[in-house]
């Protein structure tokens, strides 16, 4: 096996017994990036020379006889709306083209001290707004998996960087399923944790009650690791939560006899492929096996999420994107007769088409007149959404469902339609409304393409999502499958 | 129904200048999307809280005291134009 497709529990022991360096590590995957970089295009930034000094001085650290964190030495992607000093992040946009933060966001820092060695930052729709990482602002990431489809998104550099064996790990930001739904295409682990779990201090903001950063990795182990590492109060984010935070390792436990799986009918009735739903049923089977209770269930107000989610998300996002103004960083048009028109011209010029759009819609629904009929009410709903979840966890442990209606989709398919591709979240964006965490796993494959089973569960309970996972990890070996590159 | 002069009027108060042709395909999309959501006014929804954020969070306080930040140096690094210590724009009057 080579070194560039191993997970990152599994180098550690290798580096442990000497066995390989982390030079090696960072090698492989680099001499990977080299090989298939050019058909997958996962990355905007490299920093391989960053990546080679941490690997050097974890090498010190063993040699000298030194512990080393799990993660030390590890090749981690950031995604490139993350901040990280020194080194260029750009949100994939051109109004930002040429920011160099001069700070790094707390995950990056967080990480920094585990030692992972940063390989670069990842590709992705523009401010994260996307499904398909076709709205980057420079160019679309390709599935590894099938170079003719989209990796998902927003977070598809990613995703398409841990599945192409061009980094071990990965962090993305998940607004509306930015990790779970590239995770399921790409047929990696994706979670986005609890809202407030991990410090958004240094992420780019597109829509802040709903933003999370999550990480991606090849197993649940890894997934449990990487939690360990980015998870915990920030006093740099007010929103930070103050829960204690646990040893994710001790979840990866194969057992669970008695667990209550709620599978909410709404999530298996709409517009969902059949052979995605034989995939799940077979999963479904495999839980019950394995000592699962499943029973069906009901979420009544999930059908008005997608509203609700692309009324606030854009409100939030027009707020959070009036910064861009050609002032402070990035992009300045030139020529402007004066301070209003430079704004103007540099907003205009600097943004791409769904960028635009979100801010259009996000404005006009904050405007006078409408804000009542349109974002009020969809802040009302909100709460009706919320309480349906808090009634199935009344009864359930852990809801079921698949992560997308759908395997990846091509090129151009759902670009000249921006509600189509709204409707690729369906499934994910329910979870970021009602700030609980939810878990993609690898499950199967229909034509070729993964497919990703959505685990969602009650706040803070992220062990238990890893618990199930890892016990269907287990049980099955689609986490071993890597696609031919 | 949104109509352009909307459009118009909401891309003044976003700061966005739009070419002729974004202001039709806006207007358009911002129908189609709004036009979408209606079944939201369905719902009975006069007596439901509104959830602004799903945290029990109230305001979270620091002492007031300086505490580390970025110098003005690094800060000014990325601007377009600047004027020693001070960020620089057209005129404003």
């Amino acid at each position: 096996m080579s070194l560039y497709y191993l997970t990152a529990h599994e180098l550690h022991d290798l580096l442990l017994k000497k066995e390989i360096s982390a030079v090696e590590v960072n090698e492989a995957v680099f001499n990977r990036i080299e090989s298939v970089e050019d058909g997958v295009k996962a990355y905007l930034t490299l920093t391989r020379d960053q990546a080679m000094r941490t690997a050097q001085s974890v090498d010190d650290m063993i040699n000298a006889g030194r512990p080393i964190p799990p993660l030390a030495g590890i090749p981690v992607a950031i995604k490139d709306n993350i901040c990280t000093e020194g080194v260029r992040t750009t949100a994939a946009s051109k109004i930002i083209y040429n920011f160099i933060p001069p700070y790094d966001a707390t995950v990056v820092k967080k990480l920094a001290g585990q030692h992972i060695a940063m390989t670069g930052k990842t590709n992705l729709d523009e401010f994260a707004m996307g499904s398909s990482t076709e709205n980057s602002g420079f160019f679309a990431t390709h599935n590894p998996w099938n170079r003719d489809c989209v990796p998902g998104g927003s977070s598809g550099g990613s995703a398409a960087a841990v599945a192409a064996g061009e980094a071990i790990c990965a962090i993305g930001s998940d607004t509306g399923g930015s990790i779970r739904q590239p995770a399921a295409f790409c047929g990696v682990v994706g979670i986005k944790p609890t809202y407030g779990a991990v410090s958004r201090y240094g992420l780019i903001a597109f829509a802040s009650s709903l933003d999370q950063i999550g990480p991606f990795t090849r197993d649940v182990t890894d997934c449990a690791l990487m939690l360990n590492a980015i998870c915990g109060h920030d006093p740099l984010d007010a929103t930070s939560s103050t829960y204690e935070v646990q040893d994710f390792r001790r979840c990866l436990v194969n057992d669970i006899k008695g667990l209550k799986i709620g599978v909410p009918r709404e999530y298996m009735s709409e517009g969902i492929d059949a052979e995605v739903r034989q995939v799940i049923e077979k999963t479904m089977s495999l839980l019950e096996m394995n000592g699962a209770r499943i029973e069906e269930t009901s979420l009544p107000h999930l059908g008005y999420s997608l509203p609700v989610y692309y009324l606030i998300a854009p409100a939030e996002a027009s707020s959070n994107l009036a910064r861009y103004d050609g002032v402070r960083y990035g992009f300045r048009s030139e020529g402007a007769q004066d301070v209003v028109d430079m704004f103007m011209k540099t907003r205009s010029q600097g943004f791409g088409a769904e960028v635009k759009r979100r801010i259009m819609l996000g404005t006009y629904v904050l405007s006078a007149g409408y804000y009542d009929a349109y974002y009020l009410k969809a802040l009302k709903v909100r709460t009706l959404i919320k309480e349906d979840f808090n009634k199935a966890f009344e009864k359930f442990d852990i809801l079921l469902s698949p992560t997308t209606p759908s395997p990846a989709f091509r090129f151009g398919e759902k670009t000249g339609d921006p509600l189509k591709m709204y409707l690729s979240d369906v499934f994910t964006i329910a979870v970021n409304l009602a700030g609980i965490p939810g878990l993609s796993i690898p499950c199967g494959f229909v034509n070729g393409l993964p497919v990703g089973l959505q685990l969602m569960g009650r706040p803070f309970s992220e062990g238990k999502l890893l618990q199930a996972a890892y016990t269907f990890e287990q049980n099955t070996d689609h986490h071993k499958k890597h696609p031919e590159l | 129904m949104i109509k352009k002069s909307d459009v118009e009027h909401v891309a003044l108060l976003a700061r966005l200048e739009l070419a002729d042709i974004e202001k039709e395909i806006y207007t358009k999309q911002l129908n189609d999307i709004l036009g979408h959501f209606e079944s939201l006014q369905q719902l009975e929804t006069t007596d439901v809280e509104p959830m602004a954020h799903v945290l029990s969070l109230f305001n979270v306080f620091r002492e007031d005291k300086v505490d580390r930040h970025l110098s003005s140096e690094s800060v000014l690094a990325n601007c377009p134009d600047r004027d020693e210590d001070c960020f620089k724009v057209p005129k404003i009057v």
